[in-house]
């Protein structure tokens, strides 16, 4: 019976997919049925959704040891490579499937109303499909390579929103730029699996974990080369240093865009790569500090960038780099932090999935009052926001919510799930010491994301109003089509800590217990280390006074009523001016790589290699040759027979010597 | 009967529907043409099921042609032409119906010409004997030259004559060596035979004339492939001839030279080509290809010169593959042979398709236009997803195998070859979003018209291609196998 409900597992991408061919056709043939577009484009990942609850719901009643796995067709089969398309579930991929089908149709719903008079909605929703169903490939595929359907197709589709208003060349700028970084980190996911092929033999996750332990010796170079090219993947696909520039550019999407792709899922997967293969990063010591690390230094160094920003949503855009920051630094840390970085991922998903809705509702809002008064203004500006809590009551009450869960207030989802990847990160500081660094960098990222997330509300929320005199009469609450799904993960972000209430505060660590058949091979292998109990009472004591100390802060430091609105605003200035730049991160890379290479292929390897060295030189110049040749051959032809000879003979001599040599 | 006889009446079929539409009226060629090149498509489509994998070479026909010499009509296909074959009967149908509107001018002669090209192509892939395989492959140098010639852009006749002396030069020297092989075997056994059969059977040691013969096989193969830096001619071809002249090129003419060297290059010559050297310098011109390829290709104004030069790219990826002799790799290649004649193809038809209705072929003179012609939009997005081999799409599986099956003998190369895909992304994606999108800011484009029902007939079979490929190659790559065990062997005894 359970068997049963699980087998429809291969429902669950096909309804989204059902869905793009439909909503794509009525995209191309009728483009104005935005009814018909609305109901097949929600009610698929509605659908979806409800089948992935019933899967899931099969898990857990099975209690499956080992992963689940349906085979529909040989995909590539050959010789010693055979890759199916094959789904498997199992308990983080059952994880996965909810946050992306549950989130997805909250968010699906809600661009029913924001993108309602768009003229491109049925193109919209026919992207909005294609993700969701290349998202559930991601999470779902039994192997790398279908895996990799997914990676890079949630990458096309973030390309395609991105640039969704195409007519503007930014946003198809950004759109390109996101997939260009993405595939220099789908460079490393490649690289990643011919070495896997190469010492596993298969691609296949159950074989290659399966053998793992008996391939790699703790700490080889093969599974540590194998783990840091995965990680380079996921450093494009979930934008951490180097490959995050792509993120904060990929704002030019319409917001629930923003809200679905990069803030709760399509990120997220290369978190979700990691802790699929946390055995192989438990066999490298050295990649699972790289990823810890490098997740602890982008959580610190976006939250930087995130302090000066003025767009609203780039100041959510840097913030979810911050975030997923810390789900690397949990996954990286391995063990029992692999399920904290999961958790952190899901009440991540909930929190900043409302925060970009939210930050939706008050740009449709301040768009709406401008495009009345057919204001040119910046809708997405903070300078031109200000006060808005008393216009948008419900939005201002739930940005809160998320804003106090995402800081790391107790009892709100976002302080058990950042808490338990800091107190593990710490823990094992007690047996590598470099830990106790990454715990630090975690713990100052964690305050300075309350000072700017409390930066956000008192800038958009609170004191007077600097939209416009002739706009503020026209600021109204979204229609509810677009608050219910606020609603809803208002109340996600508030106690979706429940799911991995720790013991230490009277829960049943529910989620560890779920993920533990996926994670305990990889948590076998770590170096024991935990804390005593009465330090994990300190280490939340501080945790909470960081994030409290951040708010408080920015609630004594910043003065909304001293704002200007964005036209009239000063220039930022010295160190502010180099976090409002972004550490000038874009213009280094534009400098050292981007034109670099433009300038070489077109003025070097066109220019110079191609027209005139191979083709000029080397063509028109053997053309040249040959025509003196031909001169030279008609001097021979002097009508002499004895020079004919002497010709003939050393012709001879010459194949002969070819010849016998 | 059928399997007896197929070969040649795909052979003969066109030469007989050439002749027929060269004395038909004017207006009639094109339909005539089409017709005739379904009917040769539905005559080798049954190949698809009577083909049995495991036999080898099969459907072998043979008549002596000229017995004192050793020539003789021989012809049969294997697991590796066999997918050639059909993809030139199925190429060249879309190739007579894309080109109803494109050819206004001596229609008989272009249909006719593009007829015959068909008996050429299909004659290189079939053909057992090494004297009838030259005459194949110098019958359909000819209606190429004519039709870029003739019917191509306005520097058509500096790229036909370029494009001409190249392969010719390339087919010279492989007339001599062919020869050379001829009065070399025949001088061990007594028997001077063209035979492919008998020539591979009885090379023996050919000692350093071994060396001297690759390389006349070599430069003929590599010029068509084409490898760095034998590639300057393609660019000029293709930017200057007209759309089915250059799906033709790419799709089909290109595959010679990578088919030649899995034919004849390496089973002939086993110890040559896979001298340290040879490898190191197949190996780093394939590489240069990909790299150098795609970030020329990056930067061309004229959107036919950057598939061209993609097509560099894409091929480099070929001669990866057949030097890396291992199972994924070969059939990798085969693969990316098949997948860059519908993808490349398809890109082909659609930027002939940008030029007939605004005359030019600069990215630049677009932007925007997804707004005007969605479906055009649409299309041309899913064929430049497939030529960047975005999983799903058919670009994907052949990349992965080669890159995959490279990796297992020479993993640096294929880490560097690797890196092609993200070249392959900013060339294709840069000219995509330059020409639909951005902003519609040329009054030209306000009004151009979408696909019409015939550009659609000629697109929907090749995005067919595409996700059939990408999904389900399955049906393909068995069909392989055995073809490609064969050619590893053959190459490598014990390997594979």
């Amino acid at each position: 019976m359970t068997r049963t409900a699980m087998s429809l597992v291969w429902l669950v991408p096909l309804l989204p997919l059902l869905g793009f061919v439909l909503n794509g056709t009525l995209a191309l043939v009728r483009p104005t049925a935005k009814t018909a577009v609305s109901v097949i484009g929600v009610g698929a990942v509605v659908a979806a959704f409800g089948v992935a609850v019933a899967v899931v719901r099969a898990l857990a009643v099975g209690h499956a040891a080992e992963p689940v796995v349906f085979t529909y067709w040989s995909w590539m089969p050959v010789g010693s490579l055979q890759v199916n398309a094959a789904l498997q579930v199992d308990p983080l991929s059952a994880v996965m499937l909810l946050v992306v089908t549950g989130v997805g149709s909250l968010i699906h719903l809600f661009s029913v109303g924001y993108m309602r008079e768009d003229d491109g909605y049925a193109r919209y929703f026919a992207y909005l499909n294609l993700f969701v169903f290349f998202m559930l490939t991601l999470v779902l595929g039994a192997s790398f390579p279908v895996m990799f359907v997914g990676w890079e197709g949630v990458g096309l589709c973030s390309y395609l929103l991105i640039g969704f208003w195409f007519t503007e060349q930014i946003n198809a700028d950004a759109g390109k730029k996101a997939f260009i970084v993405n595939r220099v980190g789908d460079f490393g996911f490649l690289v990643a699996m011919f070495l896997i092929f190469q010492h596993a033999g298969s691609l296949n996750f159950t074989d290659v974990f399966a053998k793992a332990r008996s391939l790699f010796p703790l700490g080889s170079a093969a599974v540590t080369a194998i783990t840091l090219f995965l990680f380079l993947g996921c450093t494009g696909k979930s934008a951490q240093i180097p490959l995050y520039t792509w993120l904060p550019d990929a704002m030019q999407g319409p917001t629930p865009v923003s809200a679905l792709i990069h803030a709760a899922t399509m990120v997220t997967a290369g978190v979700y790569l990691v802790a699929r293969c946390n055995l192989l990063f438990a066999l490298a010591p050295v990649s699972s500090a790289v990823v810890a690390g490098v997740g602890a230094l982008t959580a610190l160094f976006a939250a930087t960038i995130a302090l000066k920003q003025w767009d609203i949503k780039r100041v959510l855009a840097y913030s979810t780099i911050s975030q997923l920051g810390y789900m690397f630094l949990g996954v990286g840390t391995g063990g029992g932090a692999t399920v904290a970085g999961i958790f952190h991922l899901a009440t991540h998903a909930f929190f900043k999935a409302l925060l970009f809705l939210g930050s939706g509702s008050v740009i449709y809002a301040i768009h709406h009052a401008y495009h009345a008064t057919h204001s040119h203004e910046d809708a997405q500006d903070m300078r031109n926001m200000g006060g808005l809590k008393a216009h948008l009551p419900w939005t201002w009450v739930l940005m809160w919510i998320a804003t106090l869960a995402i800081a790391g207030v107790p009892p709100l989802s976002g302080f058990f799930s950042k808490d338990e990847i800091l107190s593990a990160a710490f823990a094992r500081g007690g047996v590598e010491r470099i830990w106790y660094l990454f715990w630090g960098m975690g713990l100052a990222a964690a305050s300075l994301t309350a000072f700017y997330m409390t930066r956000l509300m008192l800038y958009t929320f609170h004191g007077p109003n600097r939209t416009g005199e002739r706009e503020r009469p026209l600021l109204r609450e979204a229609p509810w089509v677009m608050t219910g799904p606020l609603v809803a993960l208002g109340v996600l972000s508030a106690v979706g800590g429940v799911l991995n209430l720790p013991a230490l505060l009277g829960g049943s660590s529910r989620l560890e217990r779920w993920l533990a058949p996926v994670t305990e091979a990889g948590a076998a292998l770590l170096p024991a280390h935990a804390v005593a109990s009465g330090t994990e009472w300190t280490l939340i004591g501080i945790a909470v006074a960081v994030a409290l100390a951040g708010i408080a802060g920015a609630l004594r430091m910043l003065r909304p009523a001293d704002l200007l609105p964005a036209q009239r605003a000063p220039a930022e200035t010295g160190f502010a001016r180099v976090l409002w730049k972004k550490w000038y991160g874009d213009e280094i890379y534009d400098a050292l790589i981007v034109r670099p290479i433009m300038w070489l292929s077109r003025e070097v390897l066109w220019k110079i290699v191609d027209v005139r060295l191979v083709d000029g030189a080397g063509v028109n110049g053997a053309a040249a040759v040959s025509r003196a040749l031909g001169w030279v051959g008609s001097r021979l032809q002097t009508g002499e027979l004895g020079f004919y000879v002497v010709l003939f003979v050393a012709g001879v001599l010459f194949v002969l010597h070819v010849a016998v040599r | 009967m059928y399997a007896h006889w197929v070969l040649t009446a795909l052979l003969v079929w066109p030469l007989v529907a050439a002749a027929v539409i060269w004395i038909a009226p004017e207006r009639a060629a094109k339909h005539l043409a089409l017709a005739a090149s379904l009917v040769e498509f539905a005559l080798s489509l049954p190949l698809w099921w009577i083909f049995v994998p495991a036999a080898g070479m099969q459907l072998v026909q043979t008549f002596a042609w000229i017995p004192g010499w050793g020539i003789s009509y021989k012809v049969g296909v294997d697991g590796i032409s066999l997918f050639l074959v059909l993809l030139t009967t199925f190429l060249v149908p879309l190739s007579v119906l894309g080109s109803y509107s494109y050819i206004t001018k001596r229609e008989r002669s272009f249909y006719a010409l593009l007829l015959v090209l068909t008996t050429g192509m299909i004659g290189v892939f079939v053909a057992l004997d090494l004297f009838f395989f030259y005459v194949m492959w110098e019958v359909m140098l000819i209606p190429m030259y004519f039709i870029i010639g003739v019917w191509g852009g306005e520097n058509r006749l500096y790229a036909a004559i370029k494009f001409f002396i190249y392969t010719m030069l390339g087919s010279l020297l492989m007339l001599v060596a062919i020869l050379g092989l001829y009065f070399a075997v025949g001088a061990r056994t007594g028997t001077y035979s063209f035979d492919y059969t008998h020539v591979l059977g009885n090379l023996g040691d050919l000692g350093p004339a071994a060396w001297w013969f690759f390389g006349a096989f070599f430069l003929a193969f590599a010029i068509k492939v084409p490898m760095f830096p034998f590639h300057t001619w393609l660019p000029d071809a293709h930017v200057e001839a007209p759309t089915a002249g250059s799906v033709i090129l790419a799709g089909i003419l290109l595959k010679m030279g990578t088919y030649g060297f899995l034919r004849f290059a390496l089973p002939f010559f086993p110890t040559v080509a896979l001298h340290p050297t040879v490898t190191t310098a197949i190996v780093t011109l394939s590489l240069i290809g990909i790299i150098y390829g795609g970030l020329v290709a990056m930067v061309q104004p004229d959107f036919k010169k950057l598939i061209a030069y993609s097509s560099v790219a894409h091929l480099g990826f070929v001669m990866l593959g057949i030097w890396a002799l291992t199972l994924q790799s070969v059939q990798g290649a085969l693969l990316v042979m098949i997948n860059h004649g519908i993808s490349t193809g398809a890109l082909f038809f659609l930027v002939g398709m940008l030029y007939e209705r605004r005359h030019s072929r600069l990215v630049a003179a677009f932007g925007g236009i997804a707004k005007v012609v969605p479906l055009l939009a649409a299309t041309l997005t899913v064929v430049s997803l497939s030529a960047i081999g975005l999983p799903g799409t058919n670009g994907f599986v052949g990349e992965f195998l080669v890159l995959l099956g490279v990796f297992q003998t020479h993993p640096v190369a294929a880490t560097i070859a690797t890196g092609g895909v993200i070249v392959a992304a900013m060339y294709l994606l840069g000219a995509l979003q330059r020409v639909i999108y951005n902003p519609l800011d040329k009054h030209e484009n306000e009004s151009l018209l979408d696909l019409t029902p015939r550009e659609l007939a000629v697109l929907i079979p090749l995005l067919a291609g595409i996700v059939w490929i990408g999904v389900y190659p399955k049906p393909i790559l068995e069909r392989m196998e055995p073809a490609a065990r064969q050619f590893i062997q053959s190459v490598q005894p014990g390997a594979a």
